[in-house]
Formats: C-alpha cells, structure tokens, sequence
C-alpha cells in the first residue's frame, strides 16, 4: 500500500485507543469473553469426546456385545418374597454364533457370579466373571503381572483367578497377590495374575463409571460350583436368578463387518427371545454415535461462541459509530491536510481491528487458563488443539474487520466541509 | 512585488465564472455568483466580507474542500473544477496549507507528528520529512516542545504548530480561515507577524477574515458581498510595515 505504511497506521490508532483507555478495554470485553469461551468450550468438549472415544475403544471396536439384561418388572413387586426369575442369553444363543455366523472370529461367553470376595478381614463385592482365556485377547486387556487364565485352567476345572488391579491393590495393600489365596463365596482360589484396571464405558443400560473391580475365574470352574441359578440378595428380599451367560462377546473377523455381525446378532435374539431381556452394544455403532455427538456438540458450542461474539461485534461496532462522530473534526481535518477516503477508512479499521484482536489475544490467553482450571478443579479432561486458539484470533480478527467496515466508511463519507464546520 | 516570477509561472489561483450553489430546502442559494478573479505568486491576500458574502464558500473552493458548481477553477495553471475526491485530496496534500481558526491540530499526536500529518498522506512521503518538520517546529519557536500533546499548549503556540503543519509540504498556496479570531491581540499580532515573514520569503498567502485589523495587515484586500466582488485594493500600504514587537527580529523585506 502506498502513503501511510500500515506500521504507523497502527501505531496511530493504538494511540488513539489509549486515549480512552477504559472505554477501549470495556469495549474489548466482548470479543475477550466470546474468544475465551469459543476456546474454553473446545477444549472441554474435546476433551470429553476423546475421553468416551476412548472407553469405546477398549471395547474392542471389533467386538459386538451381548448382555443378558433383567427385564422389567411389571407385576407383583413384593408380593413374594422368593421367586425365581430365569431371563437372559442362553447356552443355545452361543451356539448359534458360534457355529453359524460367517465373519465372526471368536466368540467368548461370560457368566457373571455374585459372591462376595475375602482375604482375611478385607471384603468386596467386585464383578466376578466366570470365561474364556480368550477373553482377555478379545478384550484388550493388558496383563499387569503373572498371567492370565489358560486352557489347562479349563481343563481341570481348577480353582484360579486374575484380579483386575483394583481388588488386587484392596485385598493384597502390602504385598504381591501371586500365587496367595483368596476366598470367593464359599471357596478358595489361587491368584494366578492381575491385569490392568479400565474405565468401565457407557452403555444404554449403566453410564460411565469411574472403573471396574473385576475377579476372572475359569468358565468351568464357575459353572461347576455355582450352576446357573443364583441368590441374589436384595433390600428386604431373596431372588432367584436362572441366567446362562451373562454376556457374549463376538469379535467379527474385520471392522468391516461388524455392523453385519451385529445385525446378524440383533435378529438372532429378536428371533429367539420372546422378551427383552438382553442388550446389544456394538462400540463401532457408540463409536459412530459419539462422533456425531461430537459434531451437534461443536454446532452448538459454535453458535454459542459466534452469538457471543457477535454481540461482540456488535459492542465495537457502536463505540466505533460513537467514536467516528466524536472524531468528525479530525476526520474533517485529515481530509483537509490531504487524507482520502481510503486512508480514512484504514485508519479506523485498522483501529477496529486494533480493539478486537487486542480483545481476541486476551481472550486467547484467558481461554487457555479456564481449560487448566476446569482440569485441576473438576476432575475433566480437556485438550486444547493448536488450532482452537488460532481459529479465535482470526475469528477475532474477522469480527474486527466485518463490525469495522461500516463506522470507517460513515467516516469516509463525510464532507470535508461539514467534517471541519463540526464543532 | 517578484515580476518576474510572475510572469514565468501561471497565477497560483486562477476563478472563471466560479459559481457555487446551494439547496437550502426548496430555495436555491448563490453562495458565489459567477467570480472571476486571479491570485498571483507571493501575493498576500485578505478576503473580507460580512457573513453570508461567500468568503468562507470562496475558501472552501480555493483550498479544493468544495467543488464550483460551475466555472473554472486552476491551480498552478492546472485545472480542478472537475476532479474526483482522490484528485483533490492529492492537489490539498501536494499544493495548499491551511491554518484554521480554531488550530485544528489533532489531539492524539505531539507536535512533530501533527506538523507531519500532511506528508503522512502523501503516495512518496519526500525524504527528510522528520528534520524538515523539526526545522519548521524551530522556525515558528516551538523547537524545544515538540513532544508536547496540543493540550500542553497556549492557543497562540497551537496556531504555530498548524502553521508550521501547513509550511511542511511545501505548498503554492497557504489559507488562513479566521487565524487570529481566537487569540488575544498580543498572541494575534505574532501570528500575523509571521503571515508576513512567510509573506516577505514569497509565499503566497490568503487570509479570509473579517477583523479590519487582519485585512489591514494584507498586501491587497479583496472584498465581497452577496458572492460577487464588491471592491478590489492593491496595495493598500504603499509603505513597508515594521512591526514594533520587542521580542520579534523579523523585520518586513519589502
């Protein structure tokens, strides 16, 4: 650009804005507060997003989970005190996947066994889940010490069992849990390793939890002392459960076919279970949900932010009218001394521009420092990606120059004439 | 008076037929009614009249800030009666210094830079702007204030600043609007003493005012009324003016 570089330009309107100093940082506020929440809100919902995707993907997001799920009770509540229910999957729904389903890999039946787990005077009432070695190769779980449960386990029906880190640091504080004994119900079991705990995902059935204590014991083994029918105790009642399997996993030979391995499934137990007593979660499908949550989520948070930044806008658009009629004097005057109208125009839009994108890098620095408190106070995750605060500067910037146009040209505009005679 | 250099270059300020109009709800005034009239180099000027005579009109049009609305108007022999706002923004930036009644020198910026703000907006801005701006701050007595805001200075210093802002471009022609109407007499009879030292180093100067006293000052007297020319006086003191001010030394060359 010829004439005025755009350096003093600039310079010039800095000071012009320090002339007023409160009014310039008042006037800042908005675009401060629109770009520190457009930043703020990122990072938090980033964080979030990824915290989910990744409990998805522990799943195994080639897995297809089945889980028998008590139905609803609609009758007779209380009315006995004992009664027996028998719900969900059952050894003949196992069979069907695994002998013939195509594009199924492996298939890993789970029994869930409620008893309570002793050492010593230390109890707890973890998930103890009676499967396949299989199940921790399908799952992903990561092995921490010793080993996981093996054929051989199944073969002799023996009584060992892997802890999930969690039972492992409750019942064993002091020292490994290698090879000592705990008691689950009535019997004892070897501790034969441990794996690394993980945060229990959510489903349709139970929301996110913090992460699961969890006992494996070989299928058989469980099968063999405590069959398929169960005591569960509740407040004030006794109830009989009859479950088979509690939960299948079904790992598709490739990502690609996994939603034909979950339709496949989904019409197996439409078909063969007269009531709902079983749920169907496919990581891959939580996957692709929470992807598009994350998208409605942005859309929201983006109108949000470009509300509060049009309001912004909007704040320096009308100090800017105040302060081109304020100034219509030394308009008048730049115009005398040789000013045209573009300079006029830069002058006062480069001074916009000045004002927001001052508003914007506060609001930059502010929005950084609210993710940081979010994480310490708040126990979220959050993560800012190098482009957020880029993409508030510019938006910034943008504001600057959209809500500056029209002050700048009104200012332009002016007669010369009437500018000076303006008292 | 220079003949010669008169008679070399065209007339600084040449009106033909100058007419200017304006609509005043459905009336229509004449605020300059056919004006024919030269300005020649290094003369200095008073336009006087009483209000409503045009003469603020006339100074608008001379200092390209208004257009004729028919006629010819030339500057240095070019002419301007039909250039487009960018053009006339150059002729002000290049050709014409204005000192306005009420200084109009602008409130954010020091000294130095408000004597720079017309070479600001010039496309080449001409090397050594900074120490020519320094020298003029010097010449009109204001070399030890030049980081001073305006509203550090007394009225009469702000006038200096806008005169030495109208000097910096090196301009053919330099208009005073009123210039002293808003000093005491002490501070207003510097301020004219300089109009006359910059007169007596050839500038050409015209001076719109309606206090005899500043009219009285001038070379030569233009008068109008009702935007026609009432009376022309050339010359009208024969004999060099001295200024009696103790403290100034610049004496009347002429």
């Amino acid at each position: 650009m010829k004439g005025p570089s755009f350096l003093r330009t600039v310079r010039l309107g800095v000071s012009s804005l320090l002339l007023h100093k409160l009014r310039s940082l008042l006037t800042t506020l908005g675009v401060l507060f629109g770009t520190s929440s457009v930043i703020a809100m990122l990072a938090i919902g980033e964080g979030a997003s990824e915290e989910a995707q990744e409990q998805i993907r522990q799943l195994g997001s080639r897995n297809v989970i089945l889980r028998s799920v008590k139905p609803r009770e609609d009758f007779a509540t209380g009315q006995q005190a004992v009664r027996v229910v028998k719900y969900g999957l059952t050894e003949e729904d196992l069979a069907r996947v695994d002998e013939t389903f195509p594009a199924v890999a492996r298939v890993v039946p789970v029994r869930e066994i409620y008893e309570e787990v002793r050492k010593g005077e230390r109890a707890m009432n973890p998930r103890v889940l009676a499967t396949l070695p299989v199940y921790r190769d399908v799952t992903g779980r990561i092995l921490a010490e010793g080993r996981f449960l093996a054929d051989a386990d199944l073969a002799h029906t023996a009584n060992v069992c892997v802890l999930s880190d969690e039972v492992a640091h409750y019942l064993f504080p002091f020292e490994s849990p290698l090879d000592q004994e705990i008691k689950i119900g009535g019997d004892y079991y070897t501790v034969v390793g441990t794996l690394l705990s993980r945060v229990r995902p959510a489903s349709d059935a139970a929301p996110a939890g913090k992460s699961t204590s969890e006992v494996f014991i070989p299928l058989e083994t469980g099968q063999k002392w405590y069959g398929s029918m169960q005591v569960k105790l509740r407040a004030g009642s006794r109830e009989m459960e009859e479950v088979d399997l509690h939960e299948i996993v079904v790992e598709a030979s490739s990502a690609e076919d996994v939603p034909l391995v979950a339709s496949a499934c989904r019409e197996m137990l439409t078909r063969n279970h007269t009531q709902s007593d079983y749920e169907l979660v496919v990581p891959l499908e939580l996957l692709l949900r929470a992807e598009a949550t994350k998208r409605i989520f942005n859309i929201v948070l983006g109108s949000i932010a470009s509300i509060s930044l049009l309001v912004g806008g909007i704040g320096i658009m009308n100090v800017m009218l105040a302060t081109v009629t304020e100034r219509t004097r030394e308009i008048g005057i730049r115009r005398a001394l040789g000013a045209k109208r573009r300079h006029i125009v830069m002058q006062f839009l480069v001074e916009t521009v000045v004002l927001s994108v001052g508003g914007g890098l506060l609001g930059v620095a502010l929005g950084l420092v609210i993710p940081a408190i979010v994480e310490a106070t708040a126990d979220m995750r959050t993560i800012v990606t190098p482009s957020a605060p880029l993409l508030a500067f510019l938006i910034s910037a943008g504001v600057g120059v959209v809500f500056g146009l029209y002050p700048a040209a009104r200012a332009a505009r002016m007669d010369p004439v009437e500018a000076l005679r303006h008292e | 008076m220079r003949s010669t250099e008169a008679r070399a270059l065209p007339p600084v300020a040449e009106l033909e037929h100058v007419t200017r109009t304006y609509r005043m709800g459905a009336n229509e005034v004449r605020a300059l009614d056919g004006l024919s009239f030269v300005f020649g180099r290094g003369e200095y000027w008073a336009v006087m009249g009483s209000s409503g005579s045009g003469k603020s009109t006339l100074l608008n049009v001379l200092g390209c800030l208004d257009r004729p609305s028919a006629g010819r108007y030339r500057i240095d022999g070019a002419d301007v009666s039909a250039l487009t706002d960018d053009e006339l923004s150059e002729i002000r930036s290049a050709k014409l210094g204005f000192v306005f009644q009420s200084y109009n020198l602008i409130p954010q910026l020091d000294v130095l830079e408000n004597i720079l703000v017309p070479l600001f907006y010039q496309d080449e801005p001409p090397a050594g702007a900074e120490q020519r701006a320094r020298a003029l701050a010097e010449r009109v007595g204001l070399g030890d204030r030049l980081a001073h805001r305006p509203m550090e200075l007394s009225g009469g210093q702000q006038q200096r600043v806008a005169i030495a802002r109208a000097l910096v471009n090196e301009p053919s022609l330099i208009l005073a609007d009123e210039a002293t109407g808003n000093l005491d007499s002490h501070t207003a009879l510097e301020i004219l003493t300089l109009l006359d030292e910059l007169h007596a180093e050839g500038k050409t100067i015209i001076v719109v005012t309606h206090e005899p006293d500043v009219g009285a000052r001038a070379q030569h007297v233009l008068r109008l009324k009702d935007g026609r020319i009432e009376s022309v006086v050339r010359d009208q003191n024969s004999a060099p003016v001295v200024d009696p001010l103790p403290d100034e030394t610049g004496v009347q060359r002429r």
